[in-house]
């Protein structure tokens, strides 16, 4: 019997180790699964790689992950915004490494992971200084039908965090509008897929047609209070 | 020089409105160009795109009704139009790279007369990097166009003959709206669309220090 449901979080991430590239779902305030994020607070890892599109918001979630100093490396799109003072600090004292990706590069470097592909071309950043390696050496480019592109390889994550809305044991998931944003992309593209859901349903209430991640590509799903 | 014919933010955002078209898919990206949305004609249905993954989105919600997990590129909170849609971000910047977005509308810091376009860092030592989604849209929209004040605060035009700040793309951008002028751009360099009254073609071009094409009668 396929039963991933698991009441404790913190069972759900037994198997992070040390140095470990977390993908963390969310945008903005929306989908951040801040619950998944406390129970990876009290692993007290060390080194981790994480992958978010912002760089945490106030003091909470990704934010306080990061005031641990767990963090070594920071993969994102948006690091700076109004409320990104932890992030702020430690990127001025040089105690965090980012890798400044564009936005579409990052969600489909994820999905490029999750699909089996080795990398693939595209015109974003083309002749930017965002087509670099984080070693300031140039990415590999070619120029396909008069157009510059640039070769984007994979996002691997050994884990990921995602929020979800409503899932079955056999971890289908439903999310709940913009929330949904990196969540589906991420869960494609980690070794272990722990989801946040707000509510448990047996196995066929989800409509078939509607469930946005398929189970195969979820290992835990924790159930949250609202 | 003091212009009393200078359009402010929500003129600009007016004269961008005028030429967006009745069933355009269109990006308004963050902050400035945002304000395009209150000014659109009416009769027309126009759907918007956020990256974040909504298409159709509506205005912000009465105070009491914002729902958190339902923002915008910026992070306010918005709404969704009957007929509107969620998906994910590897879709949302899929649809942005694949030519399926008809319009972006973008702020700028220099945009180039070829169109090469500059709007996401002065490259200011110290300064924390950030880029979001400008470099997908910007060179994933059918048309790109910029929406900026065209001068800086100190009086230099950010229509430039190559910019200075690090580049969001290469030959991108196909308009550019601001508080004087709209001003065509492409490989034929500058053509004016129109600028505020009281102010010449000559004007402009001292204004700009480039030569600028005249507008064209047979259109844009």
């Amino acid at each position: 019997m396929i039963n991933k449901i698991t009441s404790s979080a913190l069972d759900a991430l037994a198997t992070v180790r040390d140095g470990a590239t977390v993908l963390i779902g969310g945008f903005g305030t929306a989908g951040i699964p801040d619950e998944l994020i406390d129970a990876l607070i009290e692993c007290r890892l060390r080194e981790l790689t994480v992958v978010n599109n912002n760089a945490g918001n106030g003091d909470t979630g990704l934010a306080a992950l990061l005031k641990t100093g767990a963090v070594r490396k920071l993969i994102c799109s948006f690091p700076r915004q109004t409320d990104s003072h932890v992030f702020d600090a430690l990127y001025r004292a040089n105690q965090i490494e980012l890798e400044l990706v564009p936005q579409g590069n990052l969600a489909e470097r994820l999905r490029a992971a999750g699909a089996g592909l080795g990398g693939f071309f595209t015109p974003t950043g083309y002749g930017t200084a965002l087509a670099l390696h984080p070693d300031g050496s140039p990415k590999e480019t070619r120029l396909i039908n008069g157009r510059g592109y640039v070769f984007e390889t994979p996002i691997h994550g050994d884990l990921a965090l995602v929020k979800a809305e409503r899932g079955d044991r056999w971890g289908n998931l439903t999310f709940r509008k913009a929330a949904r944003n990196f969540g589906p992309v991420m869960a494609t593209a980690a070794v272990c897929t722990v989801a946040s859901v707000y509510e448990v349903v047996e196995l066929g209430e989800l409509d078939p047609e509607t469930i946005i991640t398929p189970g195969i590509h979820v290992t835990h799903v924790v159930p949250i209070a609202r | 020089m003091n212009f009393l014919n200078k359009r402010d933010k929500a003129a600009i955002a007016q004269r961008v409105a005028q030429d967006i078209f009745d069933g355009a898919y269109v990006n308004l990206g963050i902050g400035m160009p945002t304000a395009v949305a209150n000014h659109l004609p009416k009769g027309i249905e126009v759907v918007l795109h956020s990256e974040n993954g909504i298409l159709g989105m509506g205005p912000q919600p009465a105070a009491g009704d914002e729902d958190f997990d339902l923002i915008n590129a910026g992070k306010q909170p918005v709404t969704l139009l009957k007929g509107g849609a969620y998906f994910h971000h590897a879709d949302s910047f899929a649809m942005m790279r694949g030519g399926h977005i008809d319009i972006c509308v973008l702020g700028a810091y220099q945009v180039s007369v070829k169109g090469d376009l500059a709007n996401w860092s002065t490259g200011e030592v110290g300064a924390i990097p950030a880029v979001g989604g400008a470099m997908d849209l910007a060179v994933g929209a059918k048309e790109t166009w910029v929406m900026m004040d065209l001068l800086t605060k100190t009086g230099q035009s950010k229509v430039v003959s190559s910019c200075t700040y690090p580049l969001t793309g290469l030959a991108c951008v196909r308009r550019i709206y601001t508080d004087l002028c709209t001003l065509s751009c492409g490989p034929d360099g500058l053509r004016l669309v129109d600028t505020v009254e009281g102010l010449s073609h000559a004007d402009l071009v001292n204004l700009i220090g480039l030569p600028i094409q005249p507008a064209s009668s047979a259109g844009h």
